[in-house]
């Protein structure tokens, strides 16, 4: 359990690094039917899931790749050589000394001094597909929280599960939430009880632990009315040769006058395909905001969302995205406002250096009929270097005269002599780029919890340190 | 020489053109040199030549501090070996506070396990913000964004003082101050004065002279020192002008 004065030293360096991998289960490379026949007889999973993903399967293969708008990078993607099942064991482990000998390592190369073990009770890490180690459970399990893997969710939970599953992010919304459909496993499912606050964030961390496989989590939250939770993941992934893809989707349901908040800090290794479909749907009076921090990778598109269903709903997306050399940001939100005096806010900083590239993509959609509603919008941009690009396609659409929107963008360099002014004071090139890249997240990240903006900042001076030739 | 600042034939071009020729020059730690001459005869790229700026190529020559040749180094090295430049043109960091860019600058200065004592760094950063008649709200402001002109040229003495350099340059540290400011910032120099700090005054003008009285004067003229003299050569040249300067520099150029 995490408070804000007491935070968990997570050195993001640190995730490079493997052990050998050995997998009870690994259903082989590429996707058909008997992929998923493999992966759901491991699991034990009913046939309501079974239909489901097969049917998300034809879904995916008969989409196209969305490269009309988005990057040609993606048929760079060779879906038949990754590995879309591993698991070392597929039951989540209770207490400290249930967990295996070198995942205990891991957690330690992570750099979480054994002092702050105790912490890790409120860790949920997903090992390759499962989740490795997990007991928060327990402690909120007291208040009526349940909080496990979505496997198990699906499974003890159908009633709750069924209800919401794929009814925020439909399976063919876009070609990935279909892949995702089709072979998700790990990942959280949470229901919070009507009025009940949970006091201290949950939280996941993931990492990527084997060569080209993907991992495909499936979380599921939700905030049931008045209560209110924090959900915070992070990631690293070790560095490999070969492209790796990640594909999650992520649901939340905000149920009349429900808090929910979902921190996302991750540090990609630069041959990830890091794609990911958030949304949330936001009943009257529900707050929503997403704090999405995304560093590293070779590709990431990423557009949380809300739907604002309810009136006097409000969402917010606040994001930082960091593209280096080699590296694409394609990022963004999406806000659907569906009822009167709804409210949203969007705060987008992008930061390119180098050949890095930086995409914002937002969708503010307000149909004719609502009145009272409200949208700001702010995109900033920063270039650390002339050959960075960013581009910025808003698309706002605003029908009627009874709502207000609010749109600013900038662009503002880090320029050569920014930096000379900067190095003539004593520090160095790499020091010098971090210290602007912070004091150009600054006013946000300060909106962020604690421990996630102090880790922030000291993924962005590793990144930063790392980006000088 | 230990204890000195040395400029040995430093030659010194932009792009194909040679802006300073074998450029020589000595300041002993304890004195302040001024450096006068028209525009465009070098002196900025003078000094950021010597603080290793990228686009200034450096073709021959050394510049040497208290023996230690700096012209190998980068240039946060070169800062931490201890010269300092106050530029005629700061620069604006939008974002860094001047409290965190200070505190960065001198956290660069310590070893890497050690890190500055916060309520020290902040009392003696007071201190020198209050001799120099800076208001300590502008602790949280970003460094010379926004500034007025006056505000940033206090702001790069503000640094100075924090960093305690060996060898420190003013670029024409005078432009843009107001009389009263000019002497705060003259004070605030001449109390840093002593047998810690040598100097290098770049001006225009008498008047920051007549604050910051110099140990030696050093006219320049196309990329070259031509004259050098007592404090009074200062006075003689804003009676007369450059275009006798012209003349020695034609004598000096061809010797
Ligand atoms: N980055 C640059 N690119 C091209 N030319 C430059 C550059 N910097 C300086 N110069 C040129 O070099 C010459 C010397 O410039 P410098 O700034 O050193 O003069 P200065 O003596 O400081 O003049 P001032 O008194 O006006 O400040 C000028 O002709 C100037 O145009
Ligand atoms: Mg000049």
């Amino acid at each position: 359990m995490v408070t804000p004065n007491e935070e968990i030293e997570v050195d993001r360096e640190k995730g490079n690094f493997r052990f050998q991998e050995e997998h009870k289960y690994d259903a082989g490379v590429g996707l058909t039917e008997k992929t998923i026949d493999y992966i759901c007889d491991v699991k034990g999973e009913p046939d309501w899931i079974r239909d489901f993903r097969k049917r998300a399967l034809k879904v995916f293969e008969s989409k196209p790749m969305p490269t009309n708008w988005a990057t040609k990078d993606l048929d760079n993607i060779d879906f038949d050589v990754i590995r879309y099942y591993l698991a070392g064991d597929n039951r989540a482990k209770k207490s400290w000394d249930d967990v295996p000998d070198d995942v205990k390592e891991t957690f330690e190369r992570l750099g979480i001094p054994e002092n702050e073990r105790k912490f890790l009770a409120g860790v949920e890490a997903q090992f390759d597909s499962e989740a490795a180690y997990s007991n928060i459970k327990e402690s909120v399990g007291k208040q009526g929280v349940i909080f496990m893997g979505s496997t198990e969710g699906l499974m003890k939970h159908p009633e709750l599960f069924k209800k919401w599953f794929g009814k925020v992010i439909p399976t063919g919304d876009n070609k990935f939430s279909a892949l995702n459909s089709a072979c998700f496993s790990g990942g959280s499912f949470i229901y919070v009880p009507p009025g009940v606050k949970v006091s201290h964030p949950l939280q996941a961390y993931f990492r990527i632990n084997a060569e080209n496989f993907g991992q495909f989590e499936r979380t599921l939250i939700i905030a049931d009315e008045g209560s209110e939770v924090t959900y915070m993941e992070g990631c690293t992934a070790p560095k490999f040769d070969t492209a790796t893809l990640h594909s999650a989707v992520v649901e939340l349901v905000a149920m009349p006058g429900a808090k929910i908040e979902y921190v996302t800090v991750q540090n990609w290794a630069s041959n990830v395909y890091n794609l990911v479909t958030k949304r949330a749907i936001a009943h009257e009076g529900a707050t929503v905001k997403w704090i999405d921090c995304n560093i590293g990778s070779r590709l990431t598109m990423k557009y949380p969302g809300v739907v604002l269903k309810g009136k006097e709903a409000r969402g917010e997306v606040l994001s930082i995205a960091l593209a280096n050399d080699g590296q694409h940001q394609d990022t963004g939100a999406k806000m659907i406002h569906a009822a009167d005096n709804t409210t949203s806010n969007i705060i987008s900083k992008s930061i390119s250096v180098g050949e890095g590239r930086s995409t914002y993509r937002g969708q503010v959609h307000m149909p004719k009929n609502l009145k009272g509603c409200k949208n700001n919008t702010e995109c900033d941009a920063l270039l650390i270097n002339e050959n960075s690009r960013t581009d910025t396609y808003p698309a706002i659409t605003v029908r009627g005269n009874k709502n207000a929107v609010q749109h600013e963008a900038s662009v503002s360099k880090v320029s050569a002599e920014q930096i000379f002014y900067m190095q003539q004071r004593g520090l160095s090139e790499g020091e010098a780029m971090s210290l602007s890249v912070n004091g150009f997240v600054n006013d946000l990240t300060r909106q962020f919890p604690m421990e996630y903006s102090v880790e922030l900042k000291r993924l962005i001076e590793l990144e930063m340190e790392g980006s000088v030739g | 020489m230990s204890n000195t600042l040395e400029i040995k034939n430093l030659n010194v071009s932009i792009g194909d053109k040679q802006i300073l020729k074998d450029f020589s020059l000595t300041v002993p730690k304890g004195e302040v040199h001024a450096i006068m001459g028209p525009n465009g005869t070098g002196k900025s790229t003078l000094a950021k030549a010597m603080a290793g700026h990228p686009d200034y190529e450096v073709t021959s020559g050394e510049v040497i501090i208290d023996g230690e040749n700096i012209m190998e180094l980068e240039a946060d090295e070169r800062s931490r070996e201890g010269l300092f430049l106050a530029f005629q043109y700061p620069m604006e960091i939008p974002g860094v506070t001047i409290a965190n860019f200070i505190r960065a600058a001198l956290n660069a200065r310590l070893p890497d396990d050690e890190e500055l004592n916060a309520p020290d760094y902040y009392k003696a950063l007071y201190a020198k913000m209050d001799m120099l008649k800076i208001d300590r709200k502008f602790t949280s402001r970003s460094v010379n964004d926004g500034f007025s002109g006056g505000e940033k040229k206090r702001c790069e003495i503000l640094q100075m003082a924090m960093l305690e350099p060996k060898y420190a340059v003013l670029d024409e540290t005078d432009s843009g101050l107001d009389i009263d400011a000019l002497k705060i910032v003259a004070e605030g120099v001449n109390s840093m004065r002593g047998e810690n700090l040598g100097a290098l005054v770049i001006t225009h003008y008498q008047r920051l002279l007549d604050y910051i009285v110099p140990d030696v004067v050093h006219v320049m003229y196309d990329g070259r020192i031509v004259k050098s003299g007592p404090k009074e050569l200062a006075l003689e040249l804003e009676s007369k002008g450059y275009e006798w300067v012209k003349e020695l520099a034609g004598e000096v150029a061809a010797s």
